[in-house]
């Protein structure tokens, strides 16, 4: 770029496409800006921040059930995003707040709903049902295309180091206290084991359902932790007393 | 060097490089670790040396019929290039047409592998990443070296960016299979193998650079703009939404850096640009290099390509919320998202426009020539699509479209025909190019293709459109009773018929690509057929070399 008839004829644009570093820099510029605006408000504004009373991080076989989600895929065919209209809000429940996954990492609301959301599942069918549905879908539900995961109740849970799990989970974010950390392998085993002693598990993890999940009690499987996980969502927050409406009524920008 | 004394030093660097990893990770202090990295580090540069002086695919390339003797430019990769393409889209389209029937037919499920939820990923990432991926690597190294009339830089780092990426693959697909997924859509590998294609993307982007860098032309050719703006975002989105914890380093699981509503932004941030970066500026510099090739005409308009290159890489980074409507995100993004994503649109055509353009004064060849008709065919579906996009984006029609099939349609749309349709155009190009034959073996072959696609197409993208808006129709409706009139059950059951049309229409776009592939086996083997003829692009080899002096200093035009 030296050469004076070169300086002289090479103008605007041109200069850009003969110099590799300012097309580089130039680029990459351009593409930063829109994610900046977009996405750094999100660590600090109020309604994506705030906390509504009940959330809670997952016990430790949430935490396994909710990895098992992941594994098999669910999200792909579920959601677990309630939209604030009046036909999903009567088929789904309330419409889902951001405060409901602030603990969810990765967040699962899902793309595309072949089956139905189910960010609001907890609570809604029976233990057994779900046994029965995850074994075989279309024997409760005709119509299902839904695949079979049978083989979730013969696998026993890979019990791993919950600790670690939880570690890592607090290394992003998650306020897991020392208690939660030191009695994560004991809770994880208690929560399932109804003649297990679950300690203080429902004070440090409030609404936290202690039962056989899967209907074998003699063995702690996949199937155990994937429903105690199913049967927890959009169990947190009770939205028919009035704090949560209240704050709700605050709440700006929806 | 011999085989046996290559293969023996890479092994034992490899050996030493696996201890010092071994080492790094079991360190108990950070400076012991900090060392046996280090030696790590060596080791795998000299795996890197040694491999680069001996060529272990050279009996591979004799099955694949590889010309021999040195060629004026580095096209080895890209002659693996177009081979790995072929495989990878016939796997990801296998895998698809099998996904589609087990909507249809849920007794196709196997558990536990074979279930849907692991085979979704695995189709997304055959078709995206290694489909795809390989398309733009083998055409980026292809196009860069015609347009600078050089030689790749960096031939052997060219050569880890092709196999690193095969390597990445693999990882990819079988990880899903096993059920080693962050579950983050278009981003499903875990953090090592993340890291693993971070360096190879570093390697891609030194290789692209360097002979940007060493070019014989004073400018830049335009493909070269949209190819270099493809590999610095896709290397930024990546970096961003794959932060995470692992739980050990000799363990797989990994926990995301955000979580909830930050990661949902994030994460779609990511998405929509791998389909804004990835599948539409990679291809569009498919596209500006060769479609004026195929069509002998220059590229329409200069201006409008200066234009629709800085409009579109700045406006699609803001459109990742459309992903969100409605939903726990902050309503001013959502409506950030879908303006841009309206302007985005106009960009969007310009590029269609530039493309559809170039064949000025030569639309006759849409007539004569396949291969024409294919690049055509695929920028009139990119306009297509690019223009559903924006629609699908307005608030009022995604709370109707969202969740349902009709994102389904709209992605293939896209897919299928646009990005599968220029990169079969392109491979049609390459191939005799590359295999030093004088045309494809057919081009009646390449019509049958054409046909045989464009008609899955509309059977797929028409089922969806019915299925989706049926979806949405149906999860909405009320009665007079005021009571909402079907289960979710009835939405299922009501998509059947369009879930088997759609299985028929990816059944025909495989089996274009099977009359593709066997084409260009036949053109590998050297041999024509004997048909009545066709046009095509000519070719002149004598043109087709780098500039080896260095010319005087002109100005441009």
């Amino acid at each position: 770029m030296t050469d004076p008839v070169v300086d002289e004829t090479v103008k605007g644009h041109k200069r850009l496409e003969r110099n590799i570093t300012l097309l580089a820099i130039g680029t990459f510029v351009t593409v930063v800006i829109g994610g900046l605006v977009q996405i750094t408000p999100l660590f600090y504004l109020e309604n994506t921040i705030e906390e509504v009373e009940g959330v809670r991080p997952y016990t430790p076989l949430e935490q396994a059930g909710r990895d098992i989600y992941i594994r098999e895929g669910c999200y792909v065919c579920h959601s677990q995003m309630i939209r604030p209209f009046r036909d999903e809000v009567e088929r789904y429940g309330h419409y889902s707040l951001a405060a409901e996954s602030m603990y969810d990492h990765p967040f699962q609301w899902g793309s595309k709903r072949t089956g139905p959301d189910l960010a609001r599942v907890g609570g809604r069918y029976s233990d057994e049902w779900h046994v029965q549905h995850l074994t075989d879908p279309q024997s409760v539900v005709p119509e299902s295309v839904m695949p079979q995961y049978g083989f979730l109740k013969e696998t026993p849970l890979a019990i791993g180091d919950p600790k670690a799990t939880m570690t890592a989970l607090m290394r992003v974010g998650v306020p897991y206290s020392k208690d939660d950390l030191e009695n994560a392998e004991a809770d994880m085993l208690a929560q399932a084991d109804p003649d297990a002693d679950p300690g203080d598990l429902a004070a440090r993890y409030p609404k936290a359902q202690i039962r056989d999940f899967d209907g074998n009690p003699d063995k702690l499987t996949e199937m155990d932790a994937l429903i105690a996980y199913l049967q927890m969502l959009g169990t947190l927050v009770d939205f028919d007393s009035a704090a949560p409406l209240e704050e709700l009524a605050e709440e700006k920008g929806r | 060097m011999q085989a046996e004394t290559a293969l023996g030093r890479v092994g034992l660097w490899f050996l030493i490089m696996l201890a010092a990893l071994a080492a790094a990770v079991g360190a108990a202090d950070s400076g012991f670790a900090a060392h046996a990295t280090i030696i790590a580090l060596v080791a795998f540069v000299m795996i890197w040396m040694s491999a680069s002086r001996f060529d272990p695919v050279g009996k591979a390339q004799g099955f694949f019929q590889m010309p021999e003797g040195p060629s004026r430019y580095d096209d080895d990769p890209i002659r693996w290039g177009v081979i790995a393409t072929m495989f990878w889209g016939l796997a990801g389209l296998l895998a698809g047409v099998f996904i589609a029937s087990q909507l249809a037919f849920p007794w196709l499920n196997i558990e536990p592998y074979l279930n849907f939820g692991r085979l979704r990923p695995l189709h997304t990432s055959a078709v995206i990443f290694a489909f795809g991926g390989n398309a733009l690597l083998a055409t980026s190294f292809y196009v860069v070296q015609r347009t600078c009339r050089t030689q790749l830089a960096f031939p052997g780092l060219a050569r880890f960016v092709f196999w690193g990426y095969q390597l990445f693959i693999v990882l990819a697909a079988t990880g899903y299979l096993l059920g080693v997924t962050q579950s983050k859509e278009y981003a499903e590998p875990e953090w090592y193998v993340d890291l693993w294609l971070t360096i190879v993307w570093v390697a891609y982007f030194v290789v692209f650079v360097g002979t940007l860098a060493k070019r014989k032309e004073p400018h830049i050719y335009v493909a070269n703009w949209f190819y270099l703006a493809f590999i610095i975002t896709i290397a930024m989105l990546h970096i961003v939404n794959n932060l995470a914890v692992p739980v050990s380093f000799l363990g797989a699981k990994s926990y995301n850096a955000f979580a909830g509503v930050q990661d949902a932004l994030t994460q779609w941030w990511y998405g929509h640009n791998a389909v804004g970066f990835f599948l539409t500026a990679g291809f569009l510099a498919m596209m500006y290099y060769f479609v004026p090739k195929q069509a002998e005409r220059p590229v329409y308009s200069y201006r409008l390509s200066i234009i629709h290159f800085w409009s579109l890489i700045f406006l699609y980074i803001w459109a990742g919320p459309h992903h969100l409507h409605y939903t726990a995100l902050p309503d001013w993004a959502q409506t950030l998202g879908m303006v841009f994503s309206i302007m985005l649109w106009m960009p969007s055509w310009g590029g269609m426009i530039n493309g559809l353009m170039t064949l000025n004064g030569a639309w006759d060849k849409v007539r004569t020539d396949p291969i024409i008709r294919m690049m055509v065919m695929a920028l009139a579906f990119y306009g297509m699509s690019t223009f559903e996009g924006p629609m699908l984006s307005i608030k009022s029609v995604n709370s109707l479209s969202h969740y349902t099939d009709w994102t389904i349609g709209h992605v293939h749309s896209g897919a299928l025909g646009w990005n599968g349709m220029i990169t079969f155009a392109c491979m049609y190009f390459l191939v005799p190019r590359l295999w030093k034959r004088q045309r494809m073996y057919s081009l009646r072959m390449i019509n049958w293709h054409f046909w045989l696609a464009a008609l899955g197409i509309v059977f797929y993208a028409a089922s969806m459109w019915v299925a989706g808006i049926q979806q949405g129709l149906m999860w909405r409706e009320y009665g007079p009773d005021g009571y909402l009139v079907w289960s979710f059950a009835d939405s299922v059951a009501a998509m059947f018929p369009m879930y088997v049309m759609r299985t028929v229409g990816g059944l025909m776009y495989l089996g274009g690509a099977i009359i593709m592939t066997y084409n260009i086996w036949m053109t590998l083997a050297g041999k024509l057929r004997e048909e009545k003829p066709l046009r095509d692009a000519a070719y002149d080899p004598q043109a087709d070399r780098p500039i080896v002096n260095q010319p005087s200093a002109v100005p441009a035009e």
